[in-house]
């Protein structure tokens, strides 16, 4: 088993607070069955839109990511998997891509010392 | 939520607050899919739009002008989240729902828009969910309740319940509105249910915080809540297991409410203070007779009958006058009830209301004429709005025999 982490990007802002309750509901649905196959190691949480990036040796602060709201990482989990086509597979029943969001998924880098 | 939101940023700034309070809502969701539904979801999301309208104040107190009394408050980070903080206790909130329910009650708007702004603003109902409680369309309430914003909007500050002339101006048309959101409930037109209890309910609390106001809670505001109460106890018999609808005659009385009997009785005494006789306080005495009668055969219908005379006088509307002449059958037979029926002036306005059809029904069915019953309770069938009305018109047309 490796560890991947769930990237979410994009989240609807024009829902209805009945559909946004639909879709609560499946990935609290979408969660369980990741928990009870063992396959979610930690839910991870959800990010706010507004935020900072520092960048380059100025350590320049301004205000971000202001990326098209698709683009925006809004949330995490850690996710255990056989392999990189096992976590894709698994990643393909989230909700978000009902709403026109992506998943991205990625490996952990473990290295053994 | 709103109503608190908009009293911090001021009226004009309406889609603000329920912006805030979307924005809210939808991170609320969020967080809970990840961490579970919190044991009190409600009090959680008002700390979630607390916070939100604190940024927003932060973040746009240069920008945009707020409630004027309010803004040298808000302008000093020393006294904002003070007076954020004291927006949101229990007292301030029910404050705001009032002002914002007199401020909903705008004289420019017509009657139903004011209770379509109440529904939305105040009871929190989504566009579809008011076009369901008024058996209109989606696109009808979706260009309406805008333009019923804009009024309220234009209006630049929020009603203030403070001053004992503007309120009692304008507080017979918040009872007015009360009264036809509790009706909509209670007698709606509704596609899919009969009855409407939810609306019951929300017009039953706006009421009990108008009666929490010193200058609310007047002999009318009290009847009104007596009227209430009194029919909202007779629902569960409306209604019975199976969703079938039943008409006062024929409820099993034992399944009504008399804890909000008792409830509606002793409001009803509490009306009875002053020389006002509004028509909240006639139309609760006859609930209030209803109530008390053990059965149909049994009521009161002399004491009835001549409420209905009275309410003539207050509100002569050819509904009144229908169940006036219903009344009238009862008490002295459906030769008289027929004589009534066909005197009711602007008869016409009732030509698409089921139940109209339906009292010529029953009195020519006690009658013995089942012929003419049958016709009757067919053109009622054909009229009727919901399963359950074809159902019980349905059954009334099986009685005639024919």
């Amino acid at each position: 088993m490796s560890d991947f982490t769930f990237l979410y990007r994009g989240r609807d802002t024009n829902a209805s607070p009945e559909q946004m309750q639909k879709t609560m509901e499946k990935w609290r649905a979408w969660f369980k069955d990741l928990g009870e196959k063992g396959h979610l190691k930690d839910i991870g949480h959800p990010l706010e839109n507004a935020g900072k990036v520092v960048k380059g040796k100025q350590k320049a602060v301004t205000d971000g990511p202001f990326a098209e709201a698709k683009d925006v990482v809004g949330g995490f989990s850690l996710i255990q998997a056989r392999d990189l086509d096992h976590a894709v597979e698994l990643s393909k029943s989230c909700p978000i891509l009902d709403v026109g969001g992506s998943v991205e998924v990625r490996q952990i880098q473990v290295i053994n010392m | 939520m709103v109503a608190v939101l908009t009293r911090l940023f001021g009226v004009h700034n309406l889609a603000l607050a329920e912006d805030v309070v979307q924005d809210a809502f939808c991170r609320a969701l969020e967080v809970w899919a990840f961490r579970g539904v919190p044991e009190n979801p409600s009090a959680w999301l008002m700390a979630a739009a607390k916070n939100r309208a604190l940024d927003v104040l932060r973040r746009e107190r240069t920008i945009r002008t707020y409630e004027p009394e309010l803004t040298r408050f808000l302008g000093s980070e020393w006294t904002l989240a003070p007076v954020v903080q004291e927006m949101f206790t229990e007292n301030s909130i029910k404050d705001d729902q009032l002002r914002m329910m007199f401020s909903c009650c705008h004289p420019r708007l017509p009657e139903e828009a004011q209770v379509m702004l109440i529904l939305h603003i105040l009871c929190g109902f989504g566009v579809d969910e008011v076009a369901s409680a008024f058996v209109t369309t989606y696109t009808a309430v979706e260009k309406r309740i805008p333009r019923a914003k804009k009024v309220l909007a234009g209006s630049k500050r929020l009603f203030d319940t403070q001053a004992p002339s503007d309120f009692a101006t304008r507080l017979p048309a918040v009872q007015r509105a009360l009264y036809l959101l509790f009706n909509e409930g209670y007698h709606g037109a509704s596609a899919e249910f009969a009855v409407r209890a939810d609306l019951c309910e929300e017009a039953m609390r706006l009421a009990a915080l108008l009666l929490g106001h010193p200058l609310g809670a007047t002999p009318a505001t009290y009847a009104l809540s007596a009227l209430m109460c009194l029919n909202k106890a007779r629902l569960p018999a409306r209604l019975d297991a199976s969703g079938k609808l039943n008409s006062l005659f024929d409820q099993d009385r034992s399944l009504w409410d008399q804890k909000l009997v008792r409830e509606g009785l002793q409001l009803l005494d509490l009306s009875a203070n002053g020389s006002e006789l509004s028509e909240y306080h006639v139309e609760a005495g006859i609930a209030a007779v209803h109530a008390s009668a053990p059965s149909a055969q049994s009521t009161n219908w002399e004491e009835i009958v001549s409420l209905y005379n009275t309410l003539m006088t207050i509100r002569p509307t050819p509904i009144v006058a229908l169940n006036r002449a219903i009344a009238i059958g009862q008490l002295d037979g459906p030769k008289r009830g027929l004589e009534a029926l066909r005197r009711i002036a602007d008869a016409e306005r009732l030509a698409r209301y089921p139940f109209y059809e339906a009292a010529f029904g029953e009195f020519e069915l006690q009658s013995g004429r089942t012929q003419l019953a049958h016709q009757h309770f067919s053109a009622a069938l054909a009229l009727s709005r919901n399963p359950f009305e074809r159902q019980f018109f349905g059954q009334r047309i099986a009685a005639c025999g024919v």
